[in-house]
């Protein structure tokens, strides 16, 4: 039954990057492209992490695991934020 | 079943190392060589992974993706703009100077012999008979060697001449490139939400070079993947525009730089004294004097590591000033 389930959440969660991916490589601007990518992934990292944290020996090592997917969801958000904020200033700038 | 997924996960990984690698060298544009270079060694960190080897890919992670990148980005940032033209007509232009050649084609013999020897040393390892081999050599006295994470037992007691030589070695890059190096701009300040991100990054960071530390001696970690995470809190407080990047000023700052070398030196000359080998630790004291140098050098390489960053000494708020009025006077 758990394993069942892992098994969705993480094929849930490949779904998401490979939306991510597609993205990417196929929408026209940085912005759209930016949007695409740290918003699919961070669900589908989510995805990933919540599956293998069904597999884990115990309890801390779950936590861990949601440690990690915090820490990516804040920096990538950060990072998300900054690249567009300097693409919007060099456009404007020049 | 297992067995082929897992070969063919390995497969993928192989794949993605030697087209990335590729995909770097051949890339004509310097800012795109080095994110693929980046991308390079988290795979290669990956692979480090399956061999079970975490020590080596936490160091490759942190110092070969993570602060090489870093560095190399700011390198390419920094580079006069002649320079680049110079590269950029030089990769469109068919004939190219015979210094160019010359430099190429040793760069490639040179790596060809690299990758000889290292197959053979290969064939040589797999063919020769199972005498004592190293890892038995090092699990056998891994006892007297006062901690119990054999990388570290290598780094920190067998060979620590080797890291004491490392460590001269990084001192010696950054002298070079704080004498060579011309002051960096200072990034303006973060705006609210970087520095969000800072507030809580830094903290964790430090946290962190503090847990692999400590965890060295007896799991994966030590002192170059510490400092390496240390130098990184140092690298984000520098983009998010804190002028002394946490580090002291002046004289303290040098005898930080110096703090690796120095006490590796004191511990293995007191040794000496003692009328023991140089660095040959008592096994009684062996891990309070590998946890001693340890520290010192966690800070030393992470000073350095973040100084190499930024190219030049870091400069107080007041001379700040002083030098933006400077360098706006050059812009005109």
């Amino acid at each position: 039954m758990i394993d069942v389930l892992s098994s969705l959440l993480i094929l849930a969660g490949l779904f998401f990057y490979l939306a991510g991916s597609i993205g990417l490589l196929r929408l026209p601007d940085l912005y759209s492209r930016l949007h695409a990518l740290t918003k699919a992934d961070n669900l589908g990292l989510g995805l990933l992490i919540a599956g293998l944290a069904l597999q884990a020996q115990d309890l801390l090592i779950a936590f861990k695991l949601l440690l990690i997917w915090l820490a990516i969801l804040a920096a990538s958000a950060t990072n998300a934020h900054l690249i567009a904020r300097q693409a919007r200033r060099l456009e404007s700038g020049s | 079943m297992n067995a082929l997924m897992l070969l063919v996960f390995d497969g993928l990984l192989l794949l993605g190392i030697v087209s990335l690698a590729w995909a770097s060298l051949a890339s004509s544009d310097d800012r795109n060589s080095v994110i693929l270079f980046m991308a390079f060694g988290l795979v290669l960190a990956v692979a480090w992974g399956r061999l079970m080897a975490a020590d080596v890919a936490l160091a490759e992670a942190a110092i070969g993706a993570g602060l090489s990148g870093a560095l190399l980005l700011a390198a390419v940032r920094k580079r006069p703009a002649q320079m680049a033209a110079g590269r950029a007509n030089n990769s469109h232009n068919p004939d190219r100077t015979g210094v160019n050649m010359l430099l190429q084609w040793s760069v490639t013999l040179l790596c060809a012999a690299l990758a000889g020897t290292l197959a053979w040393a290969l064939l040589d390892a797999f063919s020769s008979t199972p005498h004592e081999t190293l890892p038995q050599a090092i699990s056998a006295n891994l006892e007297a060697s006062g901690v119990s994470n054999p990388v570290t037992a290598v780094l920190l007691n067998f060979r620590a001449y080797d890291t004491l030589l490392e460590l001269a070695v990084l001192l010696t890059a950054v002298l070079g490139i704080l004498a060579m190096g011309r002051a960096t701009a200072v990034y303006q300040p973060a705006g609210p939400i970087f520095d969000g991100l800072v507030r809580w990054l830094v903290p964790v960071l430090i946290l962190t070079a503090g847990y692999l530390l400590w965890v060295g001696a007896h799991a994966p970690g030590g002192a170059f993947q510490a400092g390496a995470t240390l130098a990184a809190a140092g690298v984000v407080l520098h983009l998010a525009g804190h002028p002394r990047i946490g580090l002291p000023a002046g004289f303290a700052l040098r005898i930080l730089m110096a703090a690796g070398v120095a006490v590796f030196l004191a511990v293995g000359l007191s040794l000496l004294v003692m009328g023991r080998p140089f660095l040959g630790y008592p096994p009684a004291w062996a891990g309070a004097l590998i946890l001693i140098i340890e520290s010192a050098a966690m800070l030393a390489i992470a000073a350095t590591l973040v100084l190499a960053f930024v190219g030049a000494f870091p400069r107080s708020t007041a001379t700040r000033a002083a030098s933006r009025q400077v360098r706006e006077e050059e812009a005109r």
